[in-house]
């Protein structure tokens, strides 16, 4: 194939690919920064590093796994994982390679998902959880529109308060781009779509619920107020299980206010992560 | 050559400004606003008497297939349909092409392998076990099958299925997606090893890699006709070269939408509608929905994205003289559906196992009989002898079946093969 489908280089920051799993699940992580350790689980979009992280790479030393199957030249590692379980020992064996035994998460979407059933699974490995828009319930009035199944532009315009907005721009192509690099971010896109979704499809309800109470960190839930994807009123569920969680909702943003409203973002999670 | 009726039992009679009133015709249209029961009951004994009479004109096999929650063609078991034609056609030649149950909606699969081999009882050893992975609008939005597991089930399910027809000793299986302690199949079906298996695609190259390596029949099921086919089917007969296997034209099957009349003219008169009912409304779905993220694996991902070939052409666009013009429907008189059948389709593309739609979209009960009847009297015999002069067998036929125009073909394969 002679597109080539990698996530672009991070200036200052540092790649390494960890084989977990048997040497059968490779995942890059990328690291940058100084201060605490922070990793950061990204959502369904896949791992591409903005003003967002480097930002708090400025307060804290960033790991940014890419979930299996969306590190470059690894595309086939995801088949070798049948679920939830299989993909939370993944990530202990990641930190453990890594050498971080306790550290601060923050997770986006389906990463905060997850950041959460990590931390339920091993508690101790959490200093402080702080989810932005994350999945994990379910309830039917409050419908949350499955994404993988909308054209781009209505993608585009579910996710982002602003879809013609910069953090927009970044991570979409334009739609009428034909060259190597818009297909191979659409391509990037499609796949990391497919291996987040193969953990929450049809709903992304898959037993929080019944795990979350094992959360010892204190959590930090942020919110964009006009998310069109996961309603605000999905952190209710988390409050009604996570006693002293704290919500902080942020204007003026959809789906991603990390990106949307980043210097907001940023500073209320460096104040709460260094409390 | 083995020609076929196939039928998708579609919703006649959906509104006129469907289209535009509504977001898709598969997974949401309404049913209270749409539909009625009793209509669909009348519509269920159509199909079953379209497809009898066919069989009672001549037509070598009658094709059922499988879809969930739409209104352009909803058997949600096929194989319903499939006993009930068994049953009718008890004593006549025809095969019971079943296109078919689809295994990753089936749980555990083993389910369609019982059925089959009911089916294959009662029809007296003349099933053909089509084998489909399912659309993704079925699999995972229906029955809510994860898009990246599709083609992981379905490939766990196929071998499974054939095992589960074959083992002389009862077995366990313990595979990643089905655990059965003891598989024991009762009944097994009277063909043996096991029914002719037919794999149905869209082209999509993983699926011709496996057809060819489980050495079955590929069926391409296309509404856009062999000219479209044409880059994909060469596709399939390259792989087939590449693997080893001959050039068997019945390792082939492919469906055509066809509409004959007493003359060209009279075609578009009776049919037009009909036809432009299906394209506008019966394919009425959001283009994602064919493939959700996971469902290609990501060789085929970036294949389709880095060469999008010639995009689809949007048949809403479209009017019955382009679908005629553009081969998406073979129309006319009964030479002309013939030549074009024979040149484009059959020749062009390499086919032993021709599937033809004769009811098409609103078109009604009446019309459809006249179709059926007229294409089996004119043009059946027309197409096939085809291939006897290369002495090909039809290995993916039900054996008893294959003799029609097999005497003469099996000695010169048997001297040449």
């Amino acid at each position: 194939m002679s597109v080539r489908v990698e996530a672009p280089i991070v200036a200052g920051a540092e790649e390494r690919t960890v084989a977990v799993w048997q040497g059968r699940v490779r995942m890059r992580v990328v690291s940058k920064g100084r201060g605490p350790a922070l990793v950061f689980f990204h959502g369904p979009w896949g791992l591409t590093w903005d003003p967002f992280l480097d930002e708090l790479a400025e307060s804290f030393t960033v790991y940014a796994p890419e979930h299996p199957g969306t590190t470059p030249e690894a595309h086939d590692d995801i088949y070798h994982l049948d679920g939830l379980w299989d993909l939370v020992l993944c990530y202990d064996e990641l930190l453990e390679t890594l050498g971080i035994h306790n550290a601060a998460f923050v997770g986006h979407s389906f990463g905060g998902m997850i950041a959460c059933e990590v931390a339920a699974a091993y508690p101790d490995r959490v200093r402080r959880l702080a989810m932005i828009a994350p999945l994990g319930f379910w309830r039917d009035p409050d419908h949350i529109v499955n994404w993988m199944m909308l054209e781009p532009g209505a993608l585009r315009a579910h996710i982002f308060r602003d879809p013609d907005g910069e953090a927009a721009r970044r991570m979409f192509p334009r739609s009428d781009a034909q060259d190597a690099a818009a297909t191979a971010a659409r391509i990037r896109l499609m796949w990391a779509m497919g291996t987040t979704g193969k953990f929450i499809w049809p709903i992304p309800d898959k037993g929080l619920k019944k795990r979350i109470h094992r959360v010892k960190a204190p959590t930090l839930l942020l919110w964009g107020r006009e998310d069109r994807l996961v309603p605000v009123a999905y952190a209710d569920e988390f409050t009604r299980r996570l006693p002293g969680a704290r919500v902080q909702i942020v204007d003026a943003a959809g789906h991603v206010p990390h990106l949307e409203q980043t210097t907001a973002v940023v500073g209320v999670l460096r104040e709460f992560l260094t409390q | 050559m083995k020609i076929s009726a196939f039928h998708l039992m579609p919703y006649r009679e959906l509104p006129a400004d469907f289209e535009q009133r509504y977001e898709s015709v598969w997974v949401t249209p309404p049913w209270w606003e749409l539909a009625d029961a009793r209509r669909v009951g009348q519509y269920y004994n159509w199909t079953l008497d379209e497809l009898s009479y066919a069989a009672k004109c001549g037509f070598d096999g009658v094709c059922t297939n499988e879809h969930h929650q739409n209104a352009y063609g909803f058997m949600p078991s096929p194989n319903l349909m499939g006993s009930v034609l068994a049953r009718a056609t008890n004593g006549m030649n025809v095969a019971i092409v079943q296109m078919g149950a689809t295994l990753p909606t089936s749980n555990p699969p083993l389910r369609v392998a019982e059925e089959y081999a009911m089916l294959d009882c009662i029809s007296g050893g003349r099933l053909v076990a089509g084998l489909p992975l399912g659309s993704p609008m079925d699999v995972n939005l229906c029955y809510g099958i994860t898009p990246m597991e599709h083609r992981e089930r379905y490939r766990e399910a196929v071998e499974l299925t054939l095992k589960a027809w074959q083992a002389r000793e009862i077995f366990s299986w313990n595979g990643r997606y089905f655990q059965l302690a003891t598989v024991n199949l009762w009944p097994r079906p009277i063909q043996e090893p096991h029914p002719p298996v037919w794999i149905p695609g869209s082209g999509s190259i993983s699926t011709f890699d496996f057809a060819v390596e489980h050495d079955v029949c590929y069926c391409f099921l296309s509404y856009s006709g062999a000219r479209s086919a044409k880059t994909m089917m060469d596709g399939y007969w390259r792989v087939v070269a590449e693997k080893g296997r001959d050039l068997n034209p019945y390792r082939a099957g492919f469906l055509q939408l066809v509409v004959v009349a007493e003359n060209d003219a009279r075609a578009e008169e009776k049919y037009a509608r009909h036809v432009e009912y299906f394209y506008h409304k019966c394919l009425h779905v959001p283009a994602m929905w064919f493939s959700p993220p996971g469902n290609q694996d990501y060789r085929s991902l970036v294949a389709t994205m880095s060469n999008p070939v010639r995009r689809a052409e949007n048949p809403k666009t479209l009017r019955y003289r382009d679908f005629v013009e553009k081969g998406f429907v073979i129309a006319g008189s009964p030479a002309t559906v013939r030549d074009r059948l024979k040149e484009e389709v059959i020749k062009g593309l390499r086919v032993g196992n021709l599937m033809v739609l004769l009811q098409i979209g609103s078109m009604p009960h009446e019309l459809a009989l006249e179709n059926i009847e007229l294409f089996g009297r004119e043009v059946l015999p027309g197409l096939r002898g085809v291939w006897e002069d290369e002495g090909w067998v039809n290995h993916w036929w039900p054996e008893r079946l294959r003799q029609r125009a097999g005497a003469l073909a099996a000695g010169i394969a048997a001297g040449g093969a």
